[in-house]
């Protein structure tokens, strides 16, 4: 961020949410702290903290990790325990970077950080190229459905900046990835270590004709085209001033999931059914005549229904099926296990219900090529697999693969509270929905969140 | 340091968003969704710019009715008096309610210790659980960033708190999409932070922005103040200066507000909303390193008490 960029701006940027893959010992503490370092998102007293530190440890150089392991566990164990959030900026634009850890935790910690991302950097190191956690890596981005996937060959220094070891790797990597659905794979040679082109291109590598790490996290297209989608608005919150000056005022709060809503657009309202059209939209208190995800809105509907939290708004003509049995991929979260018969809560976008666990059809081995282990009974802490689930009331449930807001759920422990799972509803993989309805692998229809 | 030439990058997408759009939107559905899960929430404010611009953006996702929340102040006994002017003027202007839990009260029932070092801030913690349980909220709002340090980067937007209000590490709960799990047992809460994912110059150019007022501390203006500890602290009577320290008046702003026996000044002249901006971009210290004497009490201050139960 330079001292010569105004205001207006500063604020004009975009925003990228990405998250880091990558496992113990190939470099990635040192490519996020290259990252943050370069784009002046370590300071003076921040970088004096850990120079200080790393000389009470007795380390000769900084240890960058500390910069980034927070909690007194980690800097007494060395290692990342949980997933930190970090914050950078370019004149471009303005990055969340979900750090995940790269040890035994990673499944769901991987997931969480996933599940908000647009991209994701998987790192391997250039001696060793593809080896399984690459797979697992790939595998739940591909599950998640992370639009962009980064392969960053590090430690090229380590291999005599070889084009053809860089060529092998990104080889066999983008067949695999694009095998389970990954629909945009972007392959990149660097040295976290060194610095090439993780900010500035390298010297050493001037085969490599690409982008760097940080331009191709500035100029990857970020959002959705809310344009492609039909519209989603799962209703917060409804808004009655009743006063004087608002006396009649019913509005709909809720951030809109997907797609585009207009003034006069015919809606629907599930699971009851009931049909309006929108007869107003509020900005946080500016009318609008076009609203679209993700915008925090008010909805106002021409006729009085009874809509509460909970419900959802679609258009009319493009309004999803509900169902009380619900099939989806799930990732397990919890050291409690999910068993079949288990009792539990089910929430999807602002609605919570019960259900109950009726099948664990299989369980997925990420590492295998997608082996299937079938009916485990139960799924323990990090498990992958399918659930069917009966619920108490009918929900408006997309595909995750059509929407990742509408089509995703988490199931909670009735008796405290305890989040215990992660779910996709509908097929996992995009190759395997592909290859079942006949079409062409790394067809990239129906990519969103 | 990077090179790039910043682009238009609006070309071609009518339904662009700017990353302040985003995050104002991404707060307003936090606020909604404690607003529709909860029973008895709560703001906690300082009269700081993370508590006003928290304020700013539940009056937006409300409007056109009132915040459905009330007020909830930890007075250290220590507060600028500008702040508490610009915290009595907005309840007002809003007619919201505000709850304080007095510092000051419980050192003088004894039920507290004044420090030796003179230091509040960290007294806060014993009145702020003991409101949260006496007037049973259950959740309460934090202007917290995970940008401000590392043990706030690891933080829940929602976070779980037991009955004693303490947080652990270990016992988060995994937050995925945008579907916060607000359950709690009787007597425990949640802390709930909007700001979450803004940095301190997001909470800035917001400000711009929407043209927020802010106490006037915040912009360059004379003040007596003097040195310890490597800061400049405003004298007066709550214990500066002593013996060795000597008032000077010099040109300063504040890029926090707090306790005043810990809440450094910089020196700057920044009297406008655009200099402070051009200020915060160009600066290499970030704002607690720059202005708090507390986190620097060790290591892991801010995740100590944090663990205890501050915000």
């Amino acid at each position: 961020m330079t001292t010569g960029t105004t205001a207006e701006q500063l604020s004009a940027t975009s925003l990228l949410r990405f998250a880091t893959a990558g496992s113990v010992d190939d470099g990635k503490s040192t490519l996020v702290g290259r990252l943050l370092h370069d784009s002046k998102s370590v300071l003076a007293d921040q970088l004096e903290a850990v120079e200080l530190a790393s000389a009470r440890r007795g380390q000769e150089a900084p240890d960058l990790a500390l910069l980034t392991d927070g909690l007194r566990a980690e800097r007494e164990q060395g290692i990342t325990i949980d997933v930190a959030y970090r914050y950078f900026a370019t004149p471009r634009r303005r990055f969340i970077l979900a750090d995940t850890p790269g040890h035994v935790q990673y499944t769901r910690n991987m997931v969480t950080g996933a599940s908000t991302a647009e991209l994701t950097v998987i790192l391997v190191d250039a001696r060793n190229g593809v080896v399984e956690q690459t797979r697992r890596h790939a595998a739940l981005a591909a599950l998640l459905r992370v639009p962009h996937v980064v392969l960053a060959v590090n430690k090229m220094d380590l291999a005599d900046w070889s084009e053809p070891v860089f060529a092998a790797i990104a080889e066999e990597f983008t067949a695999y990835a694009a095998s389970i659905g990954v629909p945009e794979i972007t392959t990149i040679p660097i040295s976290a270590l060194v610095g090439d082109n993780v900010v500035s291109p390298s010297a050493n590598m001037d085969w490599y004709g690409g982008p760097t790490i940080l331009e191709h996290l500035e100029t990857v297209p970020v959002g959705s085209d809310p344009g492609g989608h039909p519209a989603r608005f799962p209703v917060q919150y409804v808004i009655r001033p009743q006063t004087a000056e608002h006396p009649d005022y019913r509005g709909y709060a809720g951030q809109i999931a997907s797609g585009v809503l207009r003034v006069g657009d015919p809606v629907t309202v599930l699971p009851s059914g009931l049909t309006s059209t929108i007869s107003g939209i509020d900005v946080l208190g500016t009318p609008v005549d076009v609203a679209w995800a993700p915008q925090s809105v008010t909805l106002l509907l021409g006729d009085d229904l009874d809509v509460s939290r909970g419900d959802l708004i679609a258009p009319s003509d493009a309004a999803p099926a509900t169902t009380q049995d619900v099939e989806a991929t799930v990732c397990h979260l919890h050291e409690r296990p999910l068993k079949v018969g288990a009792r539990v809560l089910l929430k999807h976008s602002t609605r919570t219900v019960k259900a109950v666990v009726k099948r664990l059809p299989y369980r997925i081995d990420l590492t295998r090529g997608l082996e299937h282990e079938d009916e485990p009974g139960e799924f323990g802490v990090n498990d992958i697999g399918t659930v069917v689930l009966r619920t108490s009331e009918p929900l408006p449930l997309d595909a995750y693969a059509d929407s990742r807001l509408t089509g995703s759920f988490l199931l909670i422990d009735p008796a405290d509270g305890t989040t215990l799972t992660a779910g996709m509803a509908g097929e996992a993989f995009a190759a395997r929905t592909a290859t079942a309805a006949g079409d062409a692998a790394g067809d990239d229809e129906g990519w969103d969140f | 340091m990077t090179t790039v030439v910043a682009v238009d990058e609006s070309t071609g997408n009518p339904f662009a968003l700017s990353h302040l759009d985003v995050l104002e939107s991404e707060a307003v559905h936090i606020f909604r969704e404690v607003a529709g899960e909860f029973e008895r929430p709560v703001i906690l404010f300082s009269g700081g710019k993370d508590s006003i611009v928290m304020l700013h953006l539940a009056l937006k996702a409300f409007a056109p009715a009132a915040v459905p929340f009330s007020l909830l102040h930890v007075d250290t006994g220590h507060n600028f008096p500008e702040v508490l002017e610009y915290r009595d003027r907005t309840v007002a202007e809003h007619s919201l309610r505000l709850h304080v839990a007095s510092v000051q009260d419980y050192i003088d029932d004894g039920r507290l210790r004044e420090r030796p070092d003179g230091t509040r801030n960290p007294l806060q913690t014993v009145p702020l659980t003991e409101a949260i349980q006496e007037l049973r909220f259950d959740a309460v709002f934090g202007g917290g960033r995970r940008d401000e340090e590392k043990a706030r980067a690891k933080e829940r937007v929602f976070s779980l708190r037991d009955e004693f209000s303490q947080w652990d590490p270990r016992r988060q709960r995994p937050e995925l999409w945008q579907l916060y799990n607000g359950r709690h047992a009787p007597g425990e809460h949640v802390r709930v932070f909007p700001l979450s994912n803004w940095t301190e110059l997001d909470v800035w150019q917001y400000i711009a922005r929407e043209g927020i007022e802010l106490p006037e501390i915040y912009y360059a203006h004379e003040r007596e103040v003097f040195r310890r500890s490597g800061m400049w602290l405003t004298a007066g009577d709550w214990g500066g200066p002593k013996d060795g320290e000597s008032v000077e008046t010099r040109l300063i702003r504040y890029r926090t507000v707090g306790d005043m026996s810990c809440t450094g000044a910089v020196d700057s002249d920044a009297a406008t909303i655009d200099a402070v901006i051009a200020e915060i971009a160009a600066s290499r210290l970030t704002e607690r390193g720059a202005t708090r004497a507390d986190d620097k009490l060790s290591e892991a201050a801010m995740e100590d008490r944090k663990r205890e139960g501050y915000f």
